[in-house]
Order: structure tokens, then C-alpha cells, then sequence
């Protein structure tokens, strides 16, 4: 028998960082490729470890930091830390 | 209260810990000794100014001076508040185009157009509303009468204007009072006062926040 047809791609999900570039894609993964994933985990981690922090948007105006990769979230951003000019 | 730096609090704030969280009514108070500052750094020069006068008009001349200076200090607090949002001078970054895009999918078509021509994000909070620029923020308190200028930035070398915006941005979705809290407040008062000092496109954006303050 052969498979269903996929109704849809799974969406990509991205982590980028802003830097000196505009910004950079860090890792790319979609929700059925657990090796993509392990990867953007990895990234994920090694970006914080760098100093950066991880938000995803959670609504209109609103924003999440967040210390683990949230697979589902289609954008991550890593930012650097803001001080008082 | 210190500074809150638990889960969904900036983890900035932990640098400035002993700050008080802003919140409405810290910014209240604060309003209200930047304007008992103000009074008493202008005051005595008007009321010395007229006692003079009235004693002795040959000193007219002096008295003029002593008004000149009182309100020198009500401009250079205001030009203060207004350098906040000014533009550095400097060639435009390479890498601005592509800042730029990441910058305007974080906001909708109205804001995209107002920052195309202000260089400045508006964004609606709970404390006010909120003008976003690339080392500096201003806040236009409701009623859209008082104004509150944060002089806040990413201390990073090279990174092109609109990422320190999108920084900025995101920090202050993050967690509004902590980045009210963070950031260094360099003026708070009429807006009318900042807005005679700040350069025309910014002027276009603090009328369109002032607004939007009043018709909450």
C-alpha cells in the first residue's frame, strides 16, 4: 500500500541570531527530522553559552525569553544582552 | 521592591538589582520629582530674577540673565531627553538591509511605515506607549501630557541600526517594567518640551505615540 499523500510540508523552524551581518540563520528543523533537531538543540546551546538570549514571539507585542530550544516555535532569535546607555 | 530577576523578568535586571521595578506608579513618582527637580533648578533664578527687577530696575540687565539661564536649564534638560533618539552620524551599515527585514517582521504595516520614516518603532505596552529607537527609547505616558526618555542600548560594536532596534524591541516585549527598569532614565516631562527639541521625523513619531496614548 502506499503512503498517504502529506496534505502540507512540515514548516521549517528557524534560530537566528542578530550580529554584525543582520542577522544569521544558526539552524534550520522541521518537526519530523529528530537529527535537525538535535543539531538546532545543540546550536541552541552553544549560542547561549556564547552570552545570548533566546526569545520567540508569544503574541501580539508580546515575547518569551526562553533556556530550552521550543521545537514547535517556527522563529527563535537570539539577542545580546541590553544595558542602560 | 528590588528589581525582580525571577523566571519571565530580564536577566539584565540583575545588573541593576537594586533599582525598584518600575511599574505605574513608580513612573508616577518619578514624573513628579523630575518636575519638583526642575522647579527647584529654575525657580530661584526667576524669583531672583524678579527681586531684583523690583528693587532695583537699573539691574534689569542682570535679571534678563539670571531668566536666560533658568530656562538654558529647562531647554538642555529637555535636549537631553531628545539625544536619546537622535541618530548617530555615520555612513549607512552594509548589513542595514538585512537588519531591516528582521526588524520589519517583527511588527505589522503601520509601524513598518512610521519607522521607514522616523527610524523609530512604536509599540503599545502596558506602562504607555512606547517609541523604540536604536540606544534609546521614549515613553509617552497615558494621557499622552508626559514623556519619560531611557537612554538604553547593546553594548555592541558593528551592529547595524535596525538589529540595536530589534534588540531593543524584543527586550521590551520580554518584560516591559524590567526594561523600564534597565534602562537610564535621562528626562521625564512635558512633551511638549522634548518634542520643540527633537529633529522633525521623530517629532511626526512622538505626535503619532501621543495619539495613540489618547485614544486608549
Amino acid at each position: 500500500m502506499e503512503p498517504a499523500p502529506r496534505l502540507q510540508e512540515a514548516q521549517v523552524s528557524r534560530l537566528v541570531r542578530m550580529d554584525q551581518t543582520g542577522h544569521t540563520t544558526v539552524a534550520e528543523w522541521t518537526a519530523d527530522d529528530p537529527s535537525a533537531i538535535e543539531v538546532a538543540i545543540a546550536a541552541f546551546r552553544a549560542e547561549l553559552d556564547q552570552g545570548y538570549f533566546a526569545v520567540v514571539s508569544a503574541g501580539e507585542g508580546q515575547a518569551e525569553q526562553v533556556r530550552d530550544l521550543p521545537v514547535d516555535a517556527s522563529l527563535v532569535i537570539l539577542r545580546r544582552p541590553i544595558a542602560g546607555g | 521592591m528590588p528589581a525582580d530577576t525571577s523566571a519571565g523578568g530580564l536577566p539584565e535586571l540583575a545588573a541593576v538589582y537594586w533599582r525598584p521595578r518600575a511599574s505605574n506608579r513608580t513612573l508616577t513618582h518619578t514624573g513628579r520629582l523630575w518636575t519638583l527637580s526642575t522647579a527647584a533648578h529654575t525657580v530661584p533664578f526667576v524669583v531672583a530674577a524678579g527681586v531684583l527687577a523690583w528693587l532695583k530696575p537699573v539691574l534689569a540687565p542682570i535679571s534678563l540673565v539670571l531668566l536666560v539661564h533658568a530656562w538654558a536649564i529647562l531647554e538642555l534638560y529637555a535636549a537631553r531627553g531628545a539625544n536619546v533618539v537622535r541618530r548617530p552620524l555615520r555612513g549607512e551599515h552594509r548589513a542595514e538591509p538585512v537588519a531591516l527585514g528582521l526588524l520589519g517582521d517583527l511588527v505589522d504595516r503601520g509601524v513598518r511605515d512610521l519607522h521607514a520614516r522616523t527610524r523609530l518603532v512604536l509599540e503599545r505596552g502596558r506602562l504607555g506607549t512606547w517609541l523604540v529607537g536604536e540606544r534609546g527609547a521614549l515613553l509617552v505616558r497615558p494621557g499622552g501630557r508626559r514623556v519619560h526618555c531611557y537612554c538604553v542600548k547593546v553594548p555592541e560594536p558593528d551592529l547595524p541600526p535596525s538589529d540595536r532596534t530589534a534588540h531593543l524591541l524584543l527586550a521590551l516585549r520580554t518584560d516591559e517594567a524590567g526594561f523600564a527598569t534597565v534602562a537610564n532614565l535621562a528626562f521625564s516631562g512635558a512633551t511638549w518640551r522634548l518634542r520643540r527639541r527633537l529633529p522633525a521625523p521623530a517629532r511626526q513619531a512622538l505626535e503619532a505615540a501621543a495619539q495613540r496614548t489618547r485614544s486608549v
